[in-house]
């Protein structure tokens, strides 16, 4: 079987709009899912009973749904549904909000729980430390206890950005033109789809491995770093 | 100055405080001693709040602890308090420890919180360290960058809970230094510890405790030559005889 690489030279600015529609998507899965998620595991961990029991239910049912099904719900139902309720009567073109969403507010849930680990890791002590201060408890866990949980949780929170970043692939199903799709498209259209797929893999498996390095490397610096 | 009245306290069915009572007055320093799960440390707690206790009533300058109307911060904002563990806040350098709670919590203008900061590091005898963080000192050094960090709030009384109990034995001394100049300079002190030593310099009472209660409350030269109860007798052999 014979490979024709030729296509994918001139796909590049092609190539290029869809990763930027896949970078797009990570970051504010990232950065929204840990905001998210880091008020996910506040409440979790609030006394207030209610705000417990809510963040219980959302991290459950979120890490019990496939991320597919999530897409497809955003995009079939929910999304819709509040367009229609904002902007009644207009057309609007939804795919890309609509994967920021559900990624956002999927991530949010596994952040959730990688952060509630994290705050449990620093000790009663610390915490008690802060409030022998006349620290108020918001102003312990701002001041003291999520800094600290922070920085022991960066390389879980990276690690887990890495595998936003490969999941992200999954807005094909609601047809959003990512690296991914861009370059199935291109393959489709000239007629060379395994090359372009392998290229589009190998494109994945490099920006993977080199992001699970630096993380690697990122780890212990901040283990070296005096943590207790 | 603190005023403990028939404090109980429960967790669950076990009774960890038993109708605990005891007076510390302005500049008077007392020990608590005991063997361990008598509830010293669960007392000591009580008093700035950090503990809850189900019975009885304790008054901290004419304020009530127990009260739900009381604003804790502000409470605790006054009382010192020092821990087994040290407990420096990791991720801030020495300086930015003691600063911390004097701008955050008493509004103080950074200049001003980092002028008592050196201040008190001076007078710990760590003034050099103020860039370094937690973990690059000494467990000795770390309990008086603690005690230096509590007095940065000019506490009206300190609370000391076992500070010296985590240390190794060269390191303690340093510590009982800082804590006997503390003493004689008038502040208001109630420390938990197994030093006799410290207890027989500086003490004015010795509080002993013994599950849950405390069994002997006296002036300290009273309980060491006479102490009235056998537990109180038994402990103090124990502990002294090495």
């Amino acid at each position: 079987m014979a490979f024709d690489w030729s296509a994918i030279p001139g796909s590049l600015p092609i190539l290029w709009q869809g990763m930027l529609v896949t970078l797009q998507i990570t970051l504010v899965g990232v950065l929204v899912g840990i905001l998210v998620g880091t008020l996910l595991a506040l409440f979790r961990l609030s006394p207030n009973r209610l705000l417990s029991w809510l963040s219980a239910a959302y991290v459950t049912v979120f890490r019990s749904i496939p991320l597919v099904m999530v897409l497809f719900w955003f995009h079939l139902i929910l999304i819709p549904l509040l367009a229609g309720l904002l902007f009644p009567g207009q057309r609007l073109e939804l795919r890309f909000i609509t994967a920021l969403a559900a990624f956002s507010l999927f991530e949010a849930s596994y952040y959730a729980e990688i952060i509630r680990a994290g705050i449990l890791s620093v000790t009663k002590g610390q915490f008690n430390a802060g409030l022998a201060l006349g620290m108020n408890r918001r102003q312990v866990m701002r001041l003291v206890v999520l800094p600290q949980a922070l920085r022991r949780m960066v390389p879980l929170l990276l690690t887990q950005a890495i595998i936003l970043f490969q999941d992200s692939t999954l807005v094909y199903v609601i047809n959003l033109d990512d690296f991914f799709r861009k370059a199935y498209n291109v393959g489709n259209t000239v007629g060379t789809l395994n090359e372009l797929i392998l290229f589009a893999g190998a494109v994945y498996l490099v920006i993977c491995t080199l992001a699970s390095g630096c993380v690697r490397q990122l780890h212990r610096r901040l283990t070296v770093l005096p943590v207790k | 100055m603190i005023s403990i009245r028939n404090v109980s306290k429960w967790y669950g069915e076990f009774q960890a405080l038993k109708k605990c009572s005891t007076e510390v007055d302005k500049g008077e320093v007392v020990v608590i001693c005991g063997p361990s799960g008598s509830g010293k440390s669960t007392l000591i707690k009580c008093v700035n709040g950090l503990e809850l206790f189900q019975e009885g009533e304790i008054w901290v300058d004419g304020i009530s602890v127990a009260d739900r109307k009381t604003d804790l911060p502000k409470l605790r904002s006054r009382v010192g308090m020092v821990f087994q563990h040290f407990e420096l806040f990791p991720h801030l350098s020495i300086l930015d420890n003691i600063t911390l709670a004097q701008s955050r919590v008493l509004g103080r203008s950074k200049k001003q919180a980092v002028e008592k900061a050196v201040q008190l590091l001076e007078m710990v005898g760590l003034a050099e360290q103020r860039p370094k963080f937690p973990a690059q000192l000494s467990g000795g050094q770390q309990q008086r960058v603690a005690i230096a960090r509590a007095l940065a709030m000019d506490p009206i009384a300190m609370l000391f809970d076992e500070p010296t109990s985590a240390l190794d034995p060269e390191m303690i001394n340093e510590v009982l230094d800082v804590m006997v100049n503390l003493a004689q300079s008038g502040m208001t002190m109630l420390v938990v510890t197994h030093e006799m030593g410290f207890a027989k310099r500086v003490a004015d009472r010795v509080i002993f405790m013994d599950r849950g209660e405390v069994v002997e409350d006296r002036p300290k030269q009273i309980f060491f030559e006479n102490p009235e109860t056998d537990r109180a007798r038994q402990f103090l052999s124990k502990i002294l005889t090495h």
